[in-house]
């Protein structure tokens, strides 16, 4: 053996006992299943208040379900205040009104929503499924017991583990056991959405009348899904806070793994992208061409691809909008910019078309911009 | 599950080169969006749910 490869050798056993140890330490990548768990991104928004309906609001990624109508409202914002060597932000709900008369069907869920492609490395619901740990950072104003679910979305089975929250931050570590199930029901192998992490903030006897299924896996009994929860709603002096929070294969829950903002933004650009004015007028959105004297069509280069053909928002005001052209003229719109193309726009690219009363020199080139207007924006919305 | 989101103003959008339908700009949940007729899409399927329902109209574009 020659001297160089004696030393290849030995740096390959070198190597091997360390990656033990940095996995042990949180190094290695990819292990976290969940996008933004340490609630850095926020595209659309730091902070909504009032809170009423399903919907994503603030952080990417986490989304709101509030089931039959509550009179409960709530602010949903990104905050400075996770803990030390974790995560600098957090995700924080705060009661703004109560309400103390839950309805049958009423609910409060925190959710994130997995593709079923992202997911095979789990085997659920196949011979060889294996468990899953859920680790996450939570602190609320006062001692709650809420639930932390996870919900198969293709074959409508769930389990359900409790957590008690404390005024100071706490790391919870739950494991969930394998669902091998009749080795007939795997997750699909899609865009689509296959399983929901969420947690149970509040629930109406529809969904805590029965006896909590936290044991092991089972065909979705509603009554059976939040047994023993409390409410978030029973009062305005309640705050929840959230970070750190980490799905991985296996039965250990290992260091949260922390990783660089650009790698978190292009997982979330898959959901959602945003292109605002960064509070300027004049914000340039794309380059175009004029169809016609009123028409203008424009192909928006997204930041990467998304996972399906996405909703574009807009601010709903036509003149926020406007076409720069023929030797910097600013020809407001007087239609909100709208998704050109059939459903085989591709994912990477979307058609947008808008119009102006006039003034447009057909065949021209022009930029659809934000017109003098600092709040301007356009969305991308490919969420689950 | 209940998702409870409130769509309305749907109206389908026509494309400029085809003429055929391409999009539907509606309210969903207070804000404004133009959804493309793809079923993988959140919005689109809410649409498809509420017109299958008889509580959305989408109204032609014009």
């Amino acid at each position: 053996m020659s001297k160089q490869t004696e030393l290849v050798g030995l740096a390959r056993t070198t190597k091997l006992d360390e990656v033990n140890d940095a996995y042990d330490a949180g190094a290695l990548s990819n292990r976290n299943m969940v996008i933004n768990g340490a609630m850095n991104v926020a595209q659309r928004s730091a902070s909504v208040a009032a809170v009423a309906t399903d919907g994503y609001y603030t952080l990417d990624r986490w989304h709101i379900n509030m089931g039959t109508t509550s009179a409960g409202r709530l602010t949903m914002s990104q905050t400075a205040d996770g803990p030390n060597n974790i995560s600098a932000n957090c995700l924080k709900l705060d009661c703004t009104t109560a309400d103390t008369s839950i309805a049958a069907g009423e609910f409060i869920l925190l959710s994130q929503k997995f593709e079923g492609q992202n997911l095979q490395r789990i085997g659920k619901g196949v011979v060889g499924a294996k468990q899953v740990t859920v680790s996450f950072y939570v602190k609320a104003s006062a001692s709650f017991t809420f639930g932390l679910e996870l919900y198969d979305n293709d074959n409508s089975r769930q389990i359900t583990k409790l957590f008690d929250t404390t005024t100071d931050w706490v790391r919870h570590e739950i494991t969930f056991p394998a669902d091998v199930d009749d080795g007939s029901s795997p997750l699909d192998d899609d865009n689509a959405n296959s399983l929901q992490l969420q947690f149970w903030l509040n629930g109406g006897a529809t969904y805590t009348g029965g006896t909590l299924n936290t044991a092991s896996w089972a065909n979705d009994t509603s009554a059976n899904r939040a047994a023993g929860i409390d409410s978030f709603f029973s009062n305005t002096a309640n705050n929840f806070f959230i970070t750190g929070v980490q799905m991985e294969v296996g039965p250990v829950a290992t260091e949260f793994e922390q990783e660089e903002i650009s790698v978190t933004e292009n997982k979330c650009f898959r959901y959602f992208q945003k292109f605002d004015s960064v509070g300027a007028n004049y914000q340039r959105y794309g380059v175009g061409f004029n169809y016609s004297t009123t028409g203008h069509s424009n192909p928006i280069k997204l930041l990467t691809p998304m996972r399906a053909v996405p909703a574009v928002g807009t601010t709903g005001t036509a003149a926020n909008y406007a076409i720069n052209h023929n030797a910097d003229a600013v020809t407001a719109c007087n239609g909100v910019p709208t998704l050109a193309g059939a459903a085989d726009n591709p994912k990477h690219s979307i058609g947008i078309t808008c119009t102006v009363s006039s003034g447009l020199d057909a065949g021209d080139v022009g930029l659809l911009i934000s017109n003098n207007n600092v709040s301007s924006f356009l969305s991308f919305d490919a969420e689950l | 599950m209940i998702n409870n989101m409130t769509i309305t103003n749907a109206k389908y959008n026509k494309d400029n080169l085809t003429d055929a339908n391409c999009s539907i700009s509606c309210i969903a949940n207070g804000e404004h969006v133009s959804v493309p007729l793809d079923e993988a899409n959140r919005h689109y399927a809410e649409i498809l749910k509420q017109v299958a329902a008889g509580t959305l109209t989408i109204q032609e574009a014009v």
